[in-house]
């Protein structure tokens, strides 16, 4: 349909998952074409709708746009989930990019060696439960209102969201309940919507053979 | 003086140095605490500066930023370079995405082993010359204005123009086949940029 934000990808998680949720959240409809083979990406290549050679790609308002922050950022800045002014923006940015960051840990975690993953595992927990975490709860906490940013429900809140469901597959008792009440999100995460599960062996393998990335991950 | 931004960092580029160049760029005098002990760092830490225990941190406006991007993003707005709505700041962000990426590349160096360093240098070389600086020749070519976004100098350029720099730190001859980041766009972004002032001289020769 015209209109419809469409999302180039691999059918998984990867970067483009925090886009997902947002757009979910903002209830909006989108849809997806996956990147399953080398032919796939490389006619997208040819076609010059990579400005960087690069996924996440998304068709949206006429533009081919690439870079996940930059596309997030419109998303969120279109339907308001953006803060009031430019200083909710800049704490809503600051918030963002801590959750970014913690979810980076985790984004690589499918690419890494068995013994890697051993200590990553462990890099993840180290890093949510004492750096990122803790910043988070004590923000909650010192003004007590129910969301992140000027008393309203933001992008802030939705990638925290994502981060913490993230973390918690890797450790289920890592922590607490938050905005699960927003109907939006509630149907993202119910079964049948675009969310994507845990990245598996048959996702890794789809995007080294289509990106032609055979190389380990290093760990962080 | 009351009112300048302060910057809280090592002396010397890392994540900071994208700050400094806009700062300089939009004509703000700043100041700048250097980071040279543990006892320092810890002082910050104890004294809640640091929201997840890291620098870059700039006091700006009532607040202690953290995080390189945020903190970029609203000084560009502050200081009307972001554009001039919502499609030329999405631009803006995807251009600055890039050269995020490739400057990545570089920051990493100094902390790599010499062998490591070696084929570092190679990779810089390639993405510099194969995906990003023909992306931004291209963008320019095609709408064939001075600046990347707008026909209006703003915070992309900037950091193009920073990325540029220090990929030619690393190969003098890097623009030869990318005519439309030579002079004259370099020229242009360095006077739209104030960087020619006394402020920023010291920017452009660290």
């Amino acid at each position: 349909m015209a209109g419809k934000p469409k999302l180039y990808y691999f059918d998984g998680r990867g970067k483009m998952e925090s886009i997902r949720w947002l757009l979910a959240a903002a209830g909006v409809e989108f849809e997806e074409e996956f990147l399953e083979t080398r032919e796939q990406y490389e006619k997208l290549l040819q076609g010059g709708s990579l400005l960087f050679q690069q996924v996440p790609m998304v068709e949206i308002d006429g533009m081919k746009m690439v870079q996940t922050r930059a596309i997030l950022s419109y998303i969120a800045a279109k339907y308001n989930l953006y803060g009031k002014d430019l200083k909710e923006r800049a704490l809503i940015d600051m918030y963002v990019g801590g959750t970014d960051d913690l979810m980076g840990f985790i984004l690589i975690f499918p690419f890494l060696s068995a013994e890697d993953k051993e200590k990553q595992h462990a890099v993840i927990v180290q890093k949510a439960t004492s750096r990122y975490f803790p910043a988070y709860e004590k923000v909650l906490k010192d003004h007590g209102q129910d969301f992140l940013v000027g008393n309203s429900f933001s992008w802030a809140d939705i990638h925290l969201l994502e981060a913490i469901l993230m973390v918690e597959e890797k450790k289920s008792d890592v922590l607490l309940g938050f905005p699960h009440s927003i109907p939006t999100i509630k149907k993202f995460l119910e079964p049948g919507s675009q969310r994507k599960p845990v990245p598996d062996d048959k996702y890794v393998e789809t995007v080294r053979r289509v990106l032609h990335m055979y190389h380990d991950k290093k760990a962080n």
